[in-house]
């Protein structure tokens, strides 16, 4: 079985994320990088479909070089080898990763791609859809358990309020739900082991496409913080008959919820 | 932030290895750990074990994984940011106290059967050195293992032996001959499964209570001599080595525990408001936080030098003794510090520097007071 997974690497979510002086990206320093959660439940999963059905375990990620301390953390989790996509100074959106990861992955052979349904930084939901589109492949998101069995990939997804079956012809795309699996923790042995695997680095130019036909069709305009929630407000009087009328007023009239 | 010269990428790897797993598989069982007085050591060094964190110097003939001392220092550096002091000093025990003897003297026989099973984490080890009426002076100890044929009958008892109520095997000091002198101790692996063991009970602490401590008794427990530790006779002089690793494993401990302290003492003098202003725009704490972390990044970079001194084959007995001297003083300097700059809310017990201040009033007595530490230091100073 030859497994794909494609990873991203995004700033830690416990990191204190500030906005930069462009106003349309984050400040960097200080951040702590991370492999993105959902990206740990694929990786997880190949390596549960290679330990039971054999075969190999290939990372992609597109990002800069930084993003291979992610791939090697896949690496010290079991996987077999890695391929960053540098695309430059470029800014890819969903689309323009797509295309890159597509064109790396055509010419490999590959049973079963696994991504993770999103990357908790952007949260676009775009790169597994648009590149299973791309390849003319099943795709299957949200995917909390899946069976592999004659050629075929069965997946139980979350849907509104319950789950749904399906099934699909390999190969084939899928992309990771939370409750999916619990991922390793990448071992001591793995992660000198990971130090000897193979880490590939591929140019927009290596993969034989040019920055022209990669622009961005979406472009961020402005990122904002959320609002700052108020403090409470208490209320005084002087005594209970007299609070609770001035809260009922306040509720009625200010906050306009009675 | 300390300037980082000597660790590399992979260290770094490691080092945010250990720490997710501490945050994830430690941290948030913590309280319930401290509440029922141990941590369930089976069931964590077993995890520990897979993910080869409890055999990180050990030859990988035996299941380690044959690093250096710098990898061992990310270790301890990492475990010493759980957010209790008990926890950390089980994992030392079994790495750093219960074990470096059978690493460096034991037979094939005893690497294989106990060293392998506790880097795996299959087993649990701890260390019995101190008694009822030998702490300091290590030499004043009683229990007594007399040979007889293809044993040792052991008799005697030990006090405050961490991992003690959970402990597989003992790596125990006793005496093996009435004589004076050091060359009448032997220090053996003892099964705690063998007739003749007891726990005779399970001691109540003011701090570290998220770890075990027991007191243990031998009736005429027969130990197969295939269980001595190299040779009889040298037991004292193997435990003095191997303390140098129970010794050496207290200074992350220290340095990082007050660095973490610290850094949550500014956190909530930074929020705290008194007399119309943050308590943190105070110079005097200001300046009192600055001079802790002086003594912190000094006892680091005495740590630092030590593994240099340890990775060149040079002892490092004296720097290690001061070393833990220093570090016992600044931990409680720290811990009694930040209490006081939380004020009423710092002596609560759902804070952590309040158990912060519990715990940190151990490593100025266990594994050899501040005291015993000097006296080291003066002896080999010629005075
Ligand atoms: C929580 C806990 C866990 C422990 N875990 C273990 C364990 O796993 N295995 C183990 O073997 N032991 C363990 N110990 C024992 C520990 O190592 C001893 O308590 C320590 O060595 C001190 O010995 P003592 O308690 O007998 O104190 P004593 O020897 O009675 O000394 C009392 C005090 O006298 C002072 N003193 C001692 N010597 C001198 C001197 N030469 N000059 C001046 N003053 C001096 C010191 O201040 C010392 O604290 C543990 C202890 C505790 C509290």
């Amino acid at each position: 079985m030859e497994i794909l997974v494609l990873l991203k690497q995004v700033p830690a979510t416990e990191s204190l994320i500030a906005i930069a002086n462009d106003r349309v990206s984050i400040k960097p320093d200080g951040l702590k990088y991370v492999m993105n959660p959902y990206d740990e439940l694929a990786v997880e999963e190949a390596l549960r479909i290679r330990e039971s059905q054999g075969g190999t375990v290939t990372i992609l990620s597109v990002g800069p070089a930084k993003a291979a301390e992610a791939i090697r953390t896949g690496l010290a989790m079991g996987a077999d080898k890695g391929i960053l996509i540098d695309p430059g100074n470029l800014t890819c959106d969903g689309l323009a990763t797509a295309k890159l990861l597509a064109a790396a992955i055509k010419p490999m052979t590959y049973d079963i791609i696994i991504a993770g349904h999103r990357a908790v930084d952007d949260d676009n939901f775009q790169v597994a859809t648009a590149l299973a589109e791309l390849l003319g492949i099943p795709n299957i998101s949200m995917v909390v358990k899946q069976t592999l069995a004659d050629g075929k990939i069965r997946c139980l997804c979350t849907v509104e309020g319950g789950t749904k079956e399906v099934e699909a012809t390999l190969p084939a795309l899928i992309a990771t739900q939370r409750g999916l699996n619990d991922p390793r923790y990448a071992s001591l042995p793995g992660i000198m082991k990971a130090k000897k695997k193979p880490l590939e680095t591929r140019s927009i130019a290596d993969l034989g496409l040019d920055a022209a036909g990669l622009q961005p069709l979406v472009t961020i305009k402005a990122l904002k913080m959320p609002v700052e929630r108020k403090g409470g407000r208490v209320i005084e009087g002087d005594s209970v008959a007299v609070k609770v009328a001035a809260l009922v007023k306040a509720l009625h009239e200010e906050a306009k919820v009675i | 932030m300390s300037q980082n010269l000597y660790f590399t990428k992979e260290h770094e790897q490691v080092r945010t290895a250990l720490r997710d797993f501490v945050n994830k598989r430690i941290n948030p069982f913590v309280d319930e750990w401290e509440e029922k007085g141990a941590a369930p050591l089976h069931a964590l060094f077993k995890e520990m074990g897979e993910l080869g964190f409890l055999g990180i110097r050990y030859d990988e003939q035996y299941g380690g994984e044959g690093l250096d001392y710098w990898y061992e220092t990310v270790m301890l550096e990492e475990i010493a940011r759980a957010h209790c002091g008990g926890v950390p000093m089980a994992i030392a025990v079994q790495t750093n106290m219960a074990t470096p003897a059978i690493a460096e003297f034991g037979s094939e026989y005893l690497k294989e059967k106990y060293l392998r099973a506790a880097i795996r984490g299959e087993m649990v080890g701890a260390i019995a050195v101190t008694e009822p009426d030998a702490g300091s002076d290590v030499a004043a100890l009683r229990t007594f293992a007399r040979k007889e044929g293809d044993v040792y009958v052991l008799n005697g008892s030990k006090t405050y032996i961490t991992n003690g109520t959970q402990a597989d095997f003992l790596t125990l000091l006793a005496r093996t001959s009435e004589a004076p002198g050091y060359h009448s101790f032997s220090l053996f692996v003892v099964p705690t499964d063998l007739p003749g063991f007891k726990i005779s009970k399970k001691l109540d602490k003011l701090g570290m209570r998220s770890s075990d401590t027991a007191e243990l008794y031998f009736d005429d427990l027969r130990i197969p001599v295939e269980n001595l530790i190299g040779q009889e006779g040298e037991g004292f002089i193997y435990q003095m080595r191997q303390f140098q690793h129970e010794r050496f494993s207290a200074l992350p401990i220290c340095y990082i525990g007050a660095e973490e302290m610290i850094r949550e003492t500014v956190a909530y003098i930074k929020g705290r408001i008194v007399f119309g202003k943050p308590l943190i725009t105070k110079q005097v704490l200001r300046h009192r936080l600055v001079d802790w972390l002086s003594g912190i990044e000094c006892l680091r970079q005495l740590t630092y030098h030590i593994v240099r001194l340890k990775m060149a084959g040079q002892d490092a007995t004296r720097e290690i003794s001061m070393g833990k001297l220093v570090g016992g003083r600044l931990l409680n300097q720290v811990a009694d510090g930040c209490l006081q700059m939380h004020g009423g809310m710092g002596f609560m017990n759902e804070m952590r520097v309040s158990r912060f201040f519990r715990d940190a009033r151990l490593i100025a007595i266990g594994a050899g007071a501040s005291e015993v530490m000097s006296d080291i230091i003066a002896k080999l100073e010629g005075f």
